[in-house]
């Protein structure tokens, strides 16, 4: 059953959710917000898109499979430690390599570093997860659905 | 970071073998050198401890008891080698063992997310952290359970969810009780605030707490029916793992927390342990005996394994800490290899269960030795390494003149050894239902490799004893005083 109401929003909600969850998403690097909100949010564009137009349009809107976006993100969050464990002998710890600090102890540059990508990480992980259990869910449901309309 | 190693080598390997999802040959060959990485991993770890003691390290270089600290000492490090061990182990055996649908279900990433997480649980120096392991095993315990998509393996991974997860809330609620009542979550600082409070109600009480959570993860008497009603299920590789390491990293939280964070002696939970120990025996004995397929017979005595090794904890003397240790490190190998042993004679005989299987003796007299040798180890037969653990627990129990305990001892050891005996005599020396010739097959290398080095490693370890005793009496004593532990975590902080 589709609506033209639903999928014609969609078409103009969608891409203003995905702005709105990379903003919240950087926003989080000293504010409120974050990889895991964002992420979140973006799920929430590829669940509308599930609604409207159906699991295969929400397939092809996300692109890759979902274990392989939330594998992505882990491999972000992982690289961000071993990157601190690499140069501070840290595991985790932050690293910065756009900011140097003047003889007055002052910070310049662009904050800009490991934090952000393991942030990144958890913005994918959440992504995946979230869409690859809705679409698994969505998956038995159609398939139900189509055996009763039968 | 060498201890950080040991959680980036799991998750990146399963991370890889996500990404390579589509092809089951690459995912295999991930994990293997993935599991080979983590086996060097560890040894270099064990080899480290073992010639310089315990030490830490700070995650992002937070000091303790602020920052998430991971800790190696002789019991952490004894236990995440033996992990690297058995995963190499389970993985080869598992490229016979696993189907192709299981394996294109996630079989191997799966894995490594539950070996980073018994990593992380053995490792880490931070009450609240380990709860985060035990859930990351959780999930992909979980996982594991019902990648088959069977009936009974959703059944057997209902009970073990719910029980499970009951477990995890009342670990949390039990480390919220310790946070309240003392305002640290690093284990050796608790050790430190802990110190002569031992007896007030909120600490007894996040100590009762703990014990169920740990209890039923471990599966002590009376929260231990998931494990018999969800072991047998899985495949074979999935239910080794788990039996090796799985119910272990209870045993190990049990061990941890009741030696440093809380001092039990003179307390009621020393008495506790004592009588959910035997208890957790006598069922698992009496259970075993009851059962009719290999699986289910193998799943009642790691009950009462457990029981033995929380005996050794409950009784507190260096013997019995001891004992418990050298119980619960032969076990993990034992327990590993009758579970992929019990794989193989599947696949000969064409099931498990006893009135269906036979004759494996006569057709193949040598596999039937790598069955029979772990077999008799878990019951306790010189000159295996099971002996000398039961040994060690008999004796602990006439040093301190408790002549029921040693019955229980010897008693649960003879019934263990007529559990097995019942195996044997019905999977390997009868008459197959069919005929002998019923068995034609040959067992794979992939199979006989892994039931060979553990095979043969419990041999070693039963006949050359002395250093491992001497080995597992040094990590007691360090569990029992552990100053060294506690030096490392807040003194040496990096």
């Amino acid at each position: 059953m589709k609506s033209l109401i639903l999928s014609t929003c969609t078409r103009m909600l969608m891409p203003l959710i995905l702005i709105l969850s990379v903003f919240v998403f950087w926003r989080g690097h000293n504010e409120p917000g974050g990889g895991f909100i964002g992420g979140l949010l973006a799920a929430t564009a590829f669940a509308l898109v599930e609604k409207a137009e159906g699991l295969e349009a929400a397939k092809r809107a996300l692109r890759f499979r979902p274990q392989s976006i939330a594998a992505f993100g882990l491999g972000c969050a992982l690289v961000s430690g071993v990157w601190g464990g690499l140069q501070y002998g840290y595991f985790l710890k932050g690293v910065w390599p756009f900011i140097t600090i003047d003889a007055e102890g002052n910070k310049h540059g662009l904050p800009f570093g490991s934090i952000f990508l393991f942030d990144l990480g958890v913005y994918f992980v959440v992504l995946g997860t979230v869409c690859g259990i809705l679409f698994a869910l969505e998956d038995v449901v159609s398939r139900e659905a189509d055996v009763e309309e039968d | 970071m060498l201890l950080f190693w040991a959680l980036v080598i799991p998750f990146g390997t399963a991370v890889l073998a996500l990404l390579a999802w589509r092809s089951l040959e690459m995912q295999r060959g991930i994990s293997l050198i993935g599991a080979l990485a983590l086996l060097v991993l560890t040894v270099r770890i064990a080899i480290r401890v073992a010639t310089e003691g315990p030490f830490a390290e700070q995650a992002g270089g937070w000091p303790a008891p602020y920052g998430i600290t991971l800790v190696a000492d002789g019991l952490s490090a004894v236990m995440v080698l033996l992990t690297g061990l058995v995963a190499v182990a389970v993985l080869i055996f598992s490229f016979s063992d696993v189907t192709e649908g299981e394996k294109h279900y996630g079989f191997y990433p799966l894995t490594h997310a539950l070996l980073a997480g018994i990593c992380g649980a053995f490792l880490t120096g931070d009450i609240f952290n380990m709860y985060v392991w035990f859930e990351v095993m959780l999930i992909a315990s979980f996982g594991l359970l019902v990648v088959g998509g069977g009936k009974a393996q959703l059944d057997g991974a209902i009970k073990y969810v719910g029980l499970n997860l009951i477990a995890t809330v009342a670990f949390i609620a039990g480390v919220g009780l310790l946070y309240g009542a003392t305002g640290a979550l690093n284990m050796a600082d608790l050790h430190g605030r802990l110190m002569g409070r031992g007896a007030e109600t909120p600490i007894l009480a996040s100590a009762a707490v703990l014990i169920f959570a740990f209890g039923s993860k471990a599966a002590l008497f009376p929260v231990f029916f998931w494990l018999p009603a969800s072991y047998h299920t899985p495949a074979f590789s999935t239910s080794a793992l788990f039996a090796a390491l799985l119910t272990k990293v209870g045993v190990y939280a049990l061990i941890r927390v009741f030696t440093l964070v809380y001092d039990i002696d003179g307390t009621p939970i020393a008495a506790l342990l004592l009588g959910t120990a035997v208890l957790t025996m006598a069922v698992g004995a009496f259970g075993a005996l009851s059962q009719t397929s290999i699986r289910r017979v193998l799943g009642y005595s790691i009950v009462s394994s457990i029981g033995y090794m929380i005996l050794g904890l409950a009784v507190a003397t260096p013997l019995a800490v001891t004992g418990a240790l050298f119980y619960l490190f032969q076990d993990v190998l034992v327990k590993a290899n009758l579970f992929l042993g019990a794989g193989a004679a599947k696949r000969l005989a064409g099931s498990e269960e006893f009135g269906r299987a036979g004759g494996i003796w006569r057709v193949r007299p040598w596999f039937s030795l790598l069955f029979l040798i772990p077999a008799l180890s878990l019951a306790g037969v010189p000159p295996f390494s099971g002996f000398w653990a039961k040994l060690l627990l008999a004796r602990a129990t006439i040093e301190i003149g408790s002549a029921g305990l040693t019955f229980m001892v010897l008693g649960v050891g003879f019934l263990t050894l007529f559990a097995m005996a019942r195996i044997w005599a019905a999977v390997f020396w009868s008459a197959h239902p069919e005929g002998d010739g019923a068995i034609t097959e040959r067992l794979p290398a992939a199979m006989l490799v892994p039931l060979l080095a553990l095979t043969g490693a419990i041999v070693y370890i039963g006949i050359d004893a002395g250093p491992m005793v001497e080995g597992a009496a040094a990590i007691a004593t360090g569990l029992i005083d552990p100053q060294a532990y506690v030096a490392a975590v807040l003194g040496g902080a990096e």
